[in-house]
């Protein structure tokens, strides 16, 4: 449902958002965490989580929990963070030589960021799409069942089956189901990135990790995903990174306020873009900064 | 406008701007002279270069006109003028191939012009290709079968030549087939007999007993193959006598009669009753015979073939080697190794082996491959025939090995330049969707590179073919009775030498007997093998934009 944006005027604090607590003391305060999400059920928890690139700490002190079958969005300005943490989630990161992670994130109550955690079964329930749409070089029916291949399956009837499931749920199945065996490169760049989500999904994972997916989109494209995202809450735990705040708005069950590699605020979406606790927060989400 | 505002916009009125100059004419570039003029001329030198090679290359077995020369001293020339220059007196000479190097010592001639009477062109001449002593040119004024010596005017003599040679020819074809196959293999029977002998007086030296039983055995074989060798051999004099049989009268320039066997004549080429589509046939059939036939004359005459097929063979073996070490090599320096000084030092290594002068190889080749390697193989697997080597010396696969460390470091280079153009997205969504390293190198990372490794692949194939310093150490030979890989078991023989386009081109042009002749097939023998890197470049492009198209992305939309 649609959530109205707070004009610029506030109703009962004074203007500015830097008179009262200074950024980085109000950062370093806990995240304001709205009591709504102690109520649902935790898919991944989040905690104490830090990120070193190098010398750079790009995380500080992450403390997040995922509600379960809904979608959670991440705002804030660039470089606060958010990518580099839902990179963290499926351990995309190991791939970057000079990471460093302290913390623990579990999933369903297990800890993944250990090192004697099969770093593959974890990926494998866990589906990416990243912010440029990156189909495979092969035909659109490969791209959709790569999943399934590496993970040993064989059986044609099986493939074709969740090819099509997959298909139809990203909103992509009329438009090539005439054409599954060309080149997925002839599509698109809407019809590529519905394919990347199609792949990301036919495995049937838990969580589906969303870095930015509209931002190299024309607007018929991105509403067409935004309502396949509305439509995957209840089976999948989304986790999306957005830049967009109408976009966080309107698609999020909740959404997290992160700044310079920290959460500010978690709650609800309505009540974040409508009544946020926190002042940067408000300042962020009503245009003031960011 | 009021007064006012025009004493305004004056004083805030900007500068002027620049004038226009003329009506934007033109004024050019300064150093395009420069850049141009550099391309051009390195493209005049290779076309230069292609040039003379086609040429020569081409004109190798175009039949001449035979001249006869009537000098002023009374003498008379036949042959076919080669070639025109200014001598040292200042005065034109021209070069006469005469041929007749049995009769008279040098087949090339320089003459003066000036001493020149006459000239004209018999109809009757005719070059006759031989098997060896190079071509005869002069007229056949007889035939000979037995003790019957017929008299004949050239032209009857031209015809009847022509209708002895097919008998003729069939006659040397069954001869050569006694020998080399039925004599051949009892050969290869005794000599399979003296090196058991050897063998069992090695193993059995202990055990007289065993040693006596097993060499009675071996006599009783060697009796058998001795009788089968007296049939077979009184079966070849015989056909032999009968070939001698045959002959045909030739008469020289000068008077000079001299008797040739039929069966010694290879082509009749009547070379002023020719036209043109005839002296085509002609030329066809000799650029057919070029690559399809072995040589003769001591390479000045006959084909290439046994080079050509030493180079495919040699290049075949020499990519088998290097594909495994070089892509999966450079797979592990790209995908696997943790990146850091060692892989650094590695890699500047690999490079720096391409720098490497090819001639060091070629000594490396053969210290290593065949006097350590090769020694020690045969001390353990064939005593017996020492010190004769097997497989301590050159051959054609110590050859291509040593090739194959040679073409290495370009397989290396091109495949990690290949593997780090597959852009990481591609791999990052592979380990999205769960796939191990391996896996995503298999699936995503190779296909998507494939276009890169097999050009360098290729072009490590096209720069192998050519090279020849390191072969001249380690393999290939002037002249190879037999090919390294024929109809007996093991049908491939690592052991045996070689012939190599580049080293004939080398053995023929610089180290021949008779340089003079051997010089047209110099420039054949170098236009061939222009030819296949030619193709065997054009062949890694061609792939390579096939496989380029199927990878190609849309972007836009």
């Amino acid at each position: 449902m649609p959530v109205e944006l707070r004009d610029a005027a506030p109703v009962h604090r004074a203007a500015g958002w830097n008179d009262e607590r200074t950024p980085a003391e109000e950062g370093r305060a806990s995240p304001v965490v709205h009591p709504e999400i102690h109520r649902e059920e935790t898919c991944i928890h989040v905690e104490k989580f830090c990120l070193h690139y190098g010398t750079t700490q790009a995380l500080h002190d992450i403390d997040l929990r995922i509600p379960r079958n809904k979608v959670t969005a991440l705002i804030g300005p660039s470089g606060c963070g958010k990518s580099t943490l839902l990179r963290s989630l499926n351990r995309l990161n190991d791939l970057v030589d000079s990471v460093r992670t302290s913390g623990a994130i579990s999933l369903d109550g297990r800890n993944i960021t250990g090192p004697d955690v099969d770093v593959i079964e974890l990926r494998k329930r866990m589906g990416m799409v990243f912010q440029k749409s990156n189909p495979f070089p092969k035909s659109i029916f490969e791209n959709v069942v790569y999943g399934l291949r590496i993970d040993g399956e064989r059986r044609k009837p099986a493939l074709e089956e969740a090819c099509e499931r997959s298909l139809r749920q990203s909103a992509l199945w009329d438009e090539v189901k005439d054409r599954l065996r060309e080149s997925a490169l002839s599509l698109s760049g809407g019809q590529q990135q519905r394919l990347c989500i199609a792949r990301a999904i036919a495995t049937d994972p838990e969580v589906l990790l969303m870095d930015e997916p509209c931002s190299a989109l024309d607007p018929i494209a991105t509403s067409k995903i935004e309502d396949l995202i509305v439509g995957l809450r209840g089976r999948y735990s989304v986790v999306i990174v957005t830049h967009n705040m109408q976009q966080a708005a309107r698609i999020s069950d909740y959404t997290a306020f992160m700044y310079l590699g920290r959460i500010i605020e978690f709650g609800p979406t309505e009540t974040i873009f409508r009544k946020p606790l926190s002042r940067q927060t408000e300042a962020y989400v009503t245009g003031r900064f960011g | 406008m009021t007064e006012a505002a025009a004493l305004d916009t004056e004083l805030i009125r900007t500068p002027s701007r620049r004038p226009i100059a003329g009506d934007f004419k033109p004024r050019g570039e300064s150093f395009i002279f420069l850049t141009g003029g550099a391309l051009a001329l390195a493209i005049l030198m290779i076309s230069a270069l292609i040039a003379i090679v086609l040429w020569q290359g081409l004109a190798t077995f175009w039949p001449k006109r035979i001249d006869r020369l009537h000098m002023k001293d009374g003498s008379v020339m036949l042959g076919t003028i080669e070639q025109r220059e200014l001598g040292p007196g200042g005065s034109p000479r021209i070069q006469v191939h005469v041929g007749n190097r049995d009769v008279f010592g040098a087949e090339f001639r320089w003459i003066d012009e000036s001493d020149i009477e006459k000239r004209d062109r018999p109809k009757d001449a005719v070059l006759l290709e031989r098997r060896d002593w190079g071509p005869a040119i002069g007229f056949v004024t007889g035939i000979r079968t037995g003790d019957d010596a017929r008299a004949l005017e050239p032209a009857e003599g031209i015809e009847a030549l022509a209708k002895a040679l097919p008998p003729a020819e069939r006659r040397l074809e069954e001869i050569e087939r006694i020998d080399k196959s039925v004599i051949g293999e009892i050969n290869r029977g005794m000599e399979e007999a003296r090196l058991e002998r050897l063998g069992a007086r090695y193993e059995h030296r202990a055990d007289p007993k065993a040693l006596a039983a097993e060499i009675a055995e071996i006599e009783r074989r060697e009796g058998d193959l001795g009788r089968r060798y007296d049939e077979a051999f009184a079966v070849l004099q015989a056909e032999r006598t009968e070939d001698e049989r045959h002959a045909l009268i030739f008469e020289t320039a000068g008077g000079l009669t001299k008797e040739i066997l039929v069966s010694d004549v290879v082509r009749v080429v009547p070379s002023n009753d020719l036209g043109t589509i005839e002296r085509l046939l002609v030329y066809g059939s000799r650029v057919v015979e070029f690559v399809t036939d072995d040589p003769r004359s001591s390479n000045t005459e006959g084909g290439v073939f046994p080079a050509i097929f030493g180079t495919v063979l040699m290049t075949l073996l020499m990519t088998i080697a290097v594909v495994p070490f070089g892509v999966i090599g450079a797979l592990y320096l790209r995908e696997y190794a943790k990146q850091g000084a060692l892989v650094s030092v590695v890699r500047i290594a690999v490079n720096n082996l391409a720098g490497v002068p090819s001639i060091v190889f070629g000594v490396f080749g053969l210290g290593f491959f065949c006097y350590a390697v090769g020694g020690t193989i045969d001390q353990i697997f064939f005593p017996e025939r020492l010190p004769s080597p097997t497989l301590g010396g050159g051959g054609i696969l110590w050859a291509s090995l040593t090739l194959a460390l040679l073409t290495v470091p370009v397989v290396v280079v091109a495949t990690e330049e290949a593997l780090a153009a597959v852009p990481n997205s591609l791999r990052e969504a592979s380990y999205g969707c769960g796939a191990s390293r391996f896996q995503t190198i298999r699936r995503i990372v190779i296909p998507r590179a494939m276009p890169g490794i097999l050009t360098g692949v290729i072009l490590a194939m096209a720069r192998g073919a050519g090279e020849v310093a390191p072969l001249m150490l380690t393999g290939a030979v002037h002249y190879a009775p037999t090919l390294p890989m024929d109809g007996t078991f093991p049908f491939l023989h690592p052991e045996r030498r070689f012939m190599h386009l580049g080293y004939h081109i080398f053995a023929v042009g610089l180290q021949s007997p008779n340089a003079e002749a051997a010089r047209p097939m110099v420039f054949s023998t170098t236009l061939l093998l222009l030819l296949v890197v030619l193709v065997l470049n054009i062949a890694a492009i061609v792939i390579r934009n096939r496989l380029r198209r199927k990878f190609r992305s849309s972007t836009f939309g």
